[in-house]
């Protein structure tokens, strides 16, 4: 194995509120037409009294140009998906570029979203034919894109629980969530936002909770289940059906996290294992672009009997017309201004229309055969071990594994390990959400975007690094070498004399060296 | 079978080489945890593949091809999303791959992001006055929901006042992040009346509800209806006297001209970051944040995540996640509401905006959307049957009422799409009390020639 000669641009890019020169200006407007200043005077003028601005704000002044070269310098010094990115709960994809070009025109890009339905029919069709293939892959009877990320779509269906048991008098009554250690931290986060207890099951010996411990925790007072499967393991909970029944029963609704959706595509419909209702995230699964963190979209589906509490406005088909429905009188109201994150909208309607059917299922099938496949690699690592070595079902997309053993060997933690990849090109792995179940977690997947180089360079960096652990730890230990910076200091991010999450901040920080003393 | 383009390992040799490698006979194998009775029952039902990219753009454009869009009709709508001019190189900069894809990485190997990032919040602090500055969350409304449970927590009370001229959208919003009475921790929501000459907030009014029960007043400025609120100080005197926390939404595009909420007393101050170099979409180029001072009371109260410079070993520049433990990524329930994927794309946008702005970008464009957005006003006022609710002191929007001339405003702006204008908001529904009134924008992307053409349209449709 010959790993790359990566190395970072490194271009020690200043600040850009350190740049500039007085007087510069990277864009310019000019001033009122000659007659628009004859009709309303002075634009300072038009300001009430004691509301103009006193004081300029102290912003850099440059030119274009510079403004440019500066970005442009940060975009080098950000590693991303250049190299190899198998980040885990994540799925890293392919963002087809088509939809990039198509998203920028002006189409969609200069599109209001108070537009009159008879000037958005294209972007309206192009919202149903989502609705539509996700009510496909998932069995549901209705799609929104108003949640601006998988979290928001968590806490979407908290506030349609809400409003279902408050609809049947029983909310008062109703006031806990059941879900899993496993399951993603949003879930139990938004639940209580919206003002539920939660009820959180640990995982038993088979790597999910036990039905009897479920069985325990729903009641009267559960007002949902929520869920995902297969967990950041790898691991499917074969009782799931018999979970929602168990919830059912009780008069409580389920929601299936369909984060790790990845493995599963055309294998499972939330709706044949009888959820209400499920949320995909389109920045992952259906090929919108991770963009470090959104605009990002929560796809939340449901099942007709909640369809009329989702918020609004809903798109809908009439004939060969389309039109935004925001006459909904059980509706829960918003979660987000307007209708959605649409760039990303076109994204996952371009990425689901080039996959299709049978590439959607094939995507899956990737997926799951390349995790196993470096699984198999993986566990051939010394010191590498995987979470529930006694279950020898193949994992599905992903699979949580351990250097326990290398950090006790070597005192080389998960941190150290993701620092020295990054010196080859590799982004850093997932570890896992927390708690963290498993001592010193890392969670690859793979996906279907990566080809068998690429996770064979992968596993290579890895084996390389970790023998570098065991036969030179101080390389590991100091890492990166080879990137843009090196790795931050022993600065105590969490204290008010040292954080400074502005400039402004940090320079009022230096100069009196200490920040607001905390009372806390 | 011919190989997807969008996926290498789609080869019938490369399956049969994992497939050996992994020991396994068949990838159906791979499956065996799923139980047969959780599997698939028949085919998905989509839509026909289009893999060929020239057949699937072919399809996408002639679709597209059916939406009126703002670049070739005249638009004055506003509302919570403006038509702002959106320098060349802020989407040069947000469509490098580096930027578009990447997931989160380490402080080293995505330094360049992170210090784009706290570009973002360093600029934008000096624009609103406000020295800590959270990373963004989904929009306006979504900020304004989170700071109202801030101030709830920081003062364990569970009443917020509003104004009663506050946008639909975002109030729809911010009853939602309120929560339900029949479960713990509901924030009730009040509404303050409005001034019936300026629009501005009913200082009387805001006194006689204040109460030591009173979480936060919120107020936007500008207002909803487009005015500058005048009173703010007194607003903001008056929530502090009674123990209650000022939030204040903002335009920053508006603070080349405006006073900055920090000089009037805000405590946390959130609005939304799409005039700063990003498009409509639709509505998909929302985006909020969340500021106050530095200080750890509030702090400690953000859900956000906050990133904040450091230095590395070697002494350079560097960034990291301060206070990560009090997110829902860090404390699951236990944690601030909770965070998530947001618009952290839009926050390098937001960055490279800031950066061409300066202050005298600011204030050059502070000067000439107020210039022309009353330029409008009274071109608009000329017209017969045509009034403007609140002819002065406002910045980009306005209310124009139709009444006068007999039409409603459904009327009217379809007598303009007739010709090439979308017209401002209609508001007779959401505000009756204006009667067949409009919301309309003007920014300083309309020339005098469309404000007159404007003028002149809104003639014919009204006479």
């Amino acid at each position: 194995m010959k790993l790359r000669r990566y190395h970072a641009a490194v271009w020690d890019e200043p600040l850009v509120l350190e740049m500039g020169a007085p007087g510069r200006r990277g864009v310019v407007f000019g001033e009122a037409e000659p007659d628009i200043v004859s009709v309303v005077g002075d634009s300072e003028a038009l300001v009430p009294d004691g509301m103009l601005r006193a004081a300029p704000p102290v912003l850099p002044e440059l030119s274009e140009p510079e403004v440019l070269r500066h970005y442009l310098h940060l975009s080098q010094e950000t590693l991303g998906m250049m190299g190899v990115s198998l980040f885990g709960t994540c799925t890293m994809k392919y963002n087809p570029r088509l939809a990039t070009e198509l998203a920028e025109r002006p189409e969609i890009a200069e599109l209001h979203p108070d537009q009159a339905d008879e000037t958005l029919q294209g972007v309206l069709e192009l919202v149903h034919g989502l609705d539509l293939i996700l009510r496909g892959v998932s069995g549901m009877d209705a799609f929104v894109f108003q949640p601006g990320g998988g979290a928001h779509a968590a806490y979407t269906h908290a506030v349609i629980a809400r409003a279902y048991h408050a609809a049947r008098g029983e909310l008062g009554e109703r006031d806990e969530v059941v879900t899993t250690i496993q399951a993603h931290p949003c879930n139990s986060a938004t639940a209580a936002a919206a003002g539920f207890k939660i009820v959180t099951l640990p995982l038993e010996e088979n790597g999910y909770p036990s039905l009897a411990a479920l069985e325990a925790a729903v009641s009267e007072r559960t007002a949902s289940l929520m869920v995902g499967n297969p967990d950041d393991m790898g691991i499917y909970n074969p009782e799931i059906d018999k979970w929602v029944e168990i919830v059912h029963d009780a008069g409580g609704l389920c929601f299936y996290d369909h984060a790790n959706f990845n493995g599963v595509m055309g294998k499972i419909k939330a709706r044949e294992l009888g959820f209400d209702a499920c949320m995909y995230m389109l920045h992952k699964t259906f090929g919108a672009p991770k963009g470090g963190g959104g605009p990002a979209v929560g796809a939340y589906g449901c099942t007709e009997e909640l369809a009329r509490f989702l918020p609004e406005p809903v798109v809908v088909r009439d004939g060969d017309r389309y039109r935004l429905d925001r006459d909904r009188p059980d509706s829960v109201g918003k979660v987000r201004e307007f209708w959605g994150n649409v760039p990303q909208l076109v994204y996952a309607y371009t990425w689901s229309r080039a996959m299709g059917a049978e590439g959607i299922r094939q995507a899956a099938e990737i997926s799951v055969l390349a995790n196993n496949y470096m699984e198999k690699r993986l566990l051939a690592i010394r010191g590498v071990t995987k979470s529930h070595p006694h279950l020898t079902a193949p994992r599905l997309e992903m699979t949580r594994y351990s250097l326990e053993a290398v950090e006790r060997d070597t005192g080389i933690t998960v941190f150290d390990v993701q620092n020295r990849m990054v010196d080859f090109g590799i982004d850093a792995f997932w570890l896992s959400h927390e708690p963290w179940l498993v001592p010193q977690p890392f969670t690859p997947e793979a996906g279907e975007m990566w080809s068998k180089e690429d996770i064979d360079e992968w596993i290579d960096v890895l084996a390389h690094v970790v023998d570098e652990a065991y036969a030179d730890p101080e390389v590991v230990r100091t890492a990166p070498h080879n990137q843009a910076i090196r790795r931050l200091g022993a600065t105590d991010l969490n204290d008010p004399a040292q954080w400074a999450t502005t400039w402004r901040a940090h320079i009022r920080k230096q100069r009196t060296g200490a920040g607001i003393a905390d009372p806390a | 079978m011919t190989a997807h383009p969008y996926m290498p390992n789609s080869t019938p040799d490369l399956e049969r080489a994992l497939l050996d490698a992994v020991g396994a006979p068949d990838v159906e194998s791979l499956f065996s945890q799923i139980p047969a009775a959780h599997r698939l029952k028949g085919e998905l039902e989509l839509p026909p593949a289009l893999v060929s990219e020239a057949a699937l753009r072919r399809h996408m454009v002639d679709m597209l091809a059916r939406n009126a869009d703002c670049e070739r009709n005249l638009s004055f709508l506003g509302g919570g999303i403006w038509q702002h001019h959106v320098p060349a190189i802020c989407d040069e900069v947000v469509r490098r791959s580096e930027f578009l894809t990447p997931v989160w990485g380490t402080p080293s190997s995505d330094h360049g992001r992170n210090q784009a990032w706290f570009e973002f919040t360093s600029q934008l602090a000096e624009l609103i006055g406000m020295d800590f500055v959270g990373l963004p969350v989904y929009s306006w409304g979504c900020a304004a929901g989170h700071a109202v449970r801030m101030a709830a927590r920081l003062t364990g009370r569970s009443h917020v006042l509003v104004p009663d001229t506050i946008s639909p959208e975002r109030l729809a919003v911010i009853r939602t992040y309120c929560g339900a009475a029949e479960l713990p921790g509901q924030i009730e929501i009040e509404f303050i009346g409005h001034d019936a000459v300026t629009g501005g907030v009913d200082v009387g009014d805001l006194e006689r509800r204040l109460s030591a029960r009173t979480a936060a007043v919120l107020f936007d400025n500008p207002s909803f209806l487009g005015g500058i609120e005048q009173r703010a100080v007194q607003l903001a005197a008056l929530a502090r006297s009674h123990g209650a926390e000022t939030i204040v939404g903002v335009d920053p595009l508006s603070l080349g001209i405006l006073a900055p909420p920090c000089d009037y007393g805000a405590d946390i101050v959130v609005g939304s970051t799409q005039p700063l170099g990003v498009h409509m979409s639709c509505g998909g180029g929302a985006g909020g944040f969340i500021a106050t001072r530095d200080d750890p009371r509030y702090a400690r109260e953000y859900p956000t995540l906050l990133l904040s410079i450091s230095e590395t070993v070697a002494g350079e520049h560097g960034f990291g996640m301060a206070l990560f433990e009090q997110t829902s990524y860090g404390s699951r329930e236990e944690g601030n509401d909770w965070t998530g994927n947001s618009v952290y794309l839009w926050a390098v946008a937001n960055a490279v905006y800031l950066s061409l702005m300066g202050p005298e970008g600011f204030a050059e464009v502070g000067r000439l959307i107020i210039a022309r957005s009353h330029y409008a006003a009274r071109r608009l006022a000329e017209i017969d049957g045509v009034r403007v609710v609140f002819p002065e002191g406002f910045f980009k929007e306005f209310v124009v009422d139709f009444g006068g001339s007999g039409k409603r405003v459904a009327e009217v702006n379809s007598g303009l799409r007739d010709r090439g204008i979308f017209g401002g908001k209609d508001l007779s529904n959401d505000f009756p009390e204006f009667g067949q009134s409009a919301l309309y924008c003007v920014t300083e992307v309309h020339t005098q020639a469309d404000l007159d053409r404007l003028a002149s349209a809104v003639a014919e449709v009204v006479a």
